[in-house]
């Protein structure tokens, strides 16, 4: 029965013939008239002669970036996070975050910061929140590294399609049917992600190397990372979360563990006014989706100075943009 | 840059793991190795070898290294009910908590060298693609993912494969395949050893046969 299911649902993955005993990989269907684009594989780059050997290197140089961030711990990173953490199956895989629509879509108008942002701008504004960092230079040789990696992910794509299937982490909707509910999220937690990311969500680390990322604290994505958005979290765990069994976890549990999870500390948002309430008000447009700013056990989360390893708040490059 | 305060989720977490229990005896688990429990319980070294170096051909898995906890948590499922083996569950029948915590730190503590597999090098090659980048297409996630950076081992929850025998990794994940292994976390490992195939499997053990372990007693 379940495997039924499992090939009704499959969306792109291609399984081959299950064992006897089998987990089934359960993913949402595309809806009609999604877009749906399959992204290269370095098997792929390695055989296509169309790209010059010198591009190829540029391009494997960012996809080493992308899944060993921390390379670059102290420089860009200042959390346990590689890029690699949220977009899962080297940033390749549809209903992991796949980073090539990103490459196809921009520049392009996004609310986050109320201006049209260019490729290396959206790859800034990952490296100040979800790695709690300071971005590689625009135009630097990283910068350029990584923007190749994600424009190679695209090759064969449609520029300007927006109507993508398995883009980003929203396939949930905004809101669940039944509120979330904290207390159930700590159960579901206990149940199924403190075996890796441990009860305290700190993660687990080897000889100083992060196998399992944190999920909160002085570690983990900053107040201002879309993963902090109740929404972002509920819809990433539900189609990646436990690891290899996407869609083992129901609705109702995705939205219950990713408001326990959204509902810890963590470094504060880059944005901070000084006064969280207030800059909740002023980036309403995300933070609504957040707990930031809101009173949880008696305190107002994200009220404080904790900018976790990052010695400064804010990274320069965030800045606006008009054109003028 | 003030620290958030980890001390009670550090607490409950070692609770949960299991960390907070006392720690076994090696010398204590080495006369288990020697002599076995005199209850019907063998000597450990008859398979395992007094080095914990076990014997492919036999099929007896390396145990020189792995985590104590890890080992402890075996023979718990073996002794409790949870584990299938037919030579592991008398051995195990009527060992006492801390004489399975014993031969546990015994093991941890030894070493042994690897017995790499004969295998060609486009089995190596492809073993190595699916322990460190897997097989995403198809839904496995690199072994590394769980088993920790070089195969090393991550907590009690997720051993050592480095260095592991390729017969008995290739059975392992055969026997989760078959449902003769389930004693998994959440199925986390069911889930990945359901995907792959005859000849993944062969690559994979054939690889991890050739790494080498820096276990404890190294």
């Amino acid at each position: 029965m379940n495997k039924l299911i499992a090939f009704a649902l499959l969306g792109a993955v291609s399984l081959p013939l299950m064992a006897e005993n089998s987990v089934p990989v359960q993913l949402p269907a595309f809806k009609e008239g999604q877009y749906v684009h399959q992204a290269p594989s370095v098997d792929d780059l390695m055989n296509d002669d169309s790209i010059k050997p010198q591009l190829k290197e540029v391009i494997l140089k960012g996809r080493d970036l992308f899944m060993n961030t921390q390379q670059k711990r102290g420089e860009y990173v200042f959390n346990d996070m590689n890029c690699k953490s949220c977009h899962m199956g080297e940033g390749r895989m549809n209903w992991s975050g796949p980073v090539w629509p990103a490459a196809t879509t921009l520049p392009d108008f996004r609310g986050k910061n109320q201006h049209v942002n260019s490729l290396e701008e959206r790859i800034a504004g990952c490296f100040s929140f979800s790695m709690n960092g300071k971005p590689p230079e625009y135009g630097s040789d990283d910068m350029l590294a990584l923007v190749a990696y994600h424009q190679w992910l695209a090759k064969g794509a449609q520029v300007y399609e927006t109507n993508i299937g398995g883009r980003g982490f929203s396939h949930l909707g905004r809101e669940p049917e039944q509120p979330a509910d904290y207390e159930r999220g700590a159960q579901v937690y206990a149940d199924n992600c403190a075996v890796c990311h441990g009860a305290d969500g700190q993660g687990q680390h080897v000889d100083g190397k992060v196998v399992f990322p944190p999920l909160w604290g002085d570690n983990s994505y900053n107040w201002g990372a879309g993963m902090t958005r109740v929404f972002t979290a509920a819809s990433f765990i539900k189609n990646n979360m436990p690891l290899g069994k996407p869609g083992s976890l129901s609705d109702q549990q995705a939205w219950d563990v990713a408001m326990f999870v959204n509902s810890h500390e963590r470094p504060q948002d880059p944005r901070y006014t000084g006064d969280a309430k207030e800059t909740r008000e002023k980036y309403n447009n995300f933070h609504k989706w957040t707990r930031y700013g809101t009173e949880f056990n008696g305190q107002i989360l994200g009220q404080h100075d904790n900018t976790g390893d990052k010695p400064f708040l804010k990274p320069d490059v965030l800045r606006p943009r008009t054109f003028e | 840059m003030r620290r958030f305060q980890v001390g009670l989720g550090l607490a409950a977490m070692m609770l949960t793991l299991g960390l907070a229990r006392a720690e076994g005896d090696p010398a204590a688990g080495q006369q288990l190795v020697m002599q076995g429990d005199g209850k019907g319980g063998a000597p450990c070294l008859a398979c395992h070898g007094v080095d914990g170096a076990g014997n492919d051909a036999a099929g007896f898995p390396r145990l020189a290294g792995l985590d104590a906890g890890y080992l402890a948590r075996q023979l718990r499922d073996y002794r409790d009910g949870r584990g299938s083996d037919p030579i592991m569950v008398p051995n195990a029948a009527n060992l006492s908590d801390q004489q399975i915590d014993d031969v546990a730190a015994y093991y941890q503590g030894q070493s042994a060298q690897p017995t790499p597999a004969a295998a060609d090098d486009s089995v190596l090659a492809l073993g190595e693609k699916l322990v460190k980048q897997g097989d995403w297409d198809s839904y496995i996630v690199p072994c590394e993912s769980c088993h920790g950076p070089d195969s090393q081992g991550v907590g009690s929850t997720f051993p050592a494969l480095a260095g592991q025998h390729a017969g008995y990794l290739r059975k392992q994940l055969e026997a989760w395949q078959s449902g003769a292994r389930t004693n998994d976390e959440n199925q986390l490992m069911l889930a990945i050893a359901g995907r792959l195939n005859p000849q993944q499997i062969e690559a994979v053990a054939a690889y991890l046969s050739h790494q080498s372990i820096k276990g404890a007693g190294q």
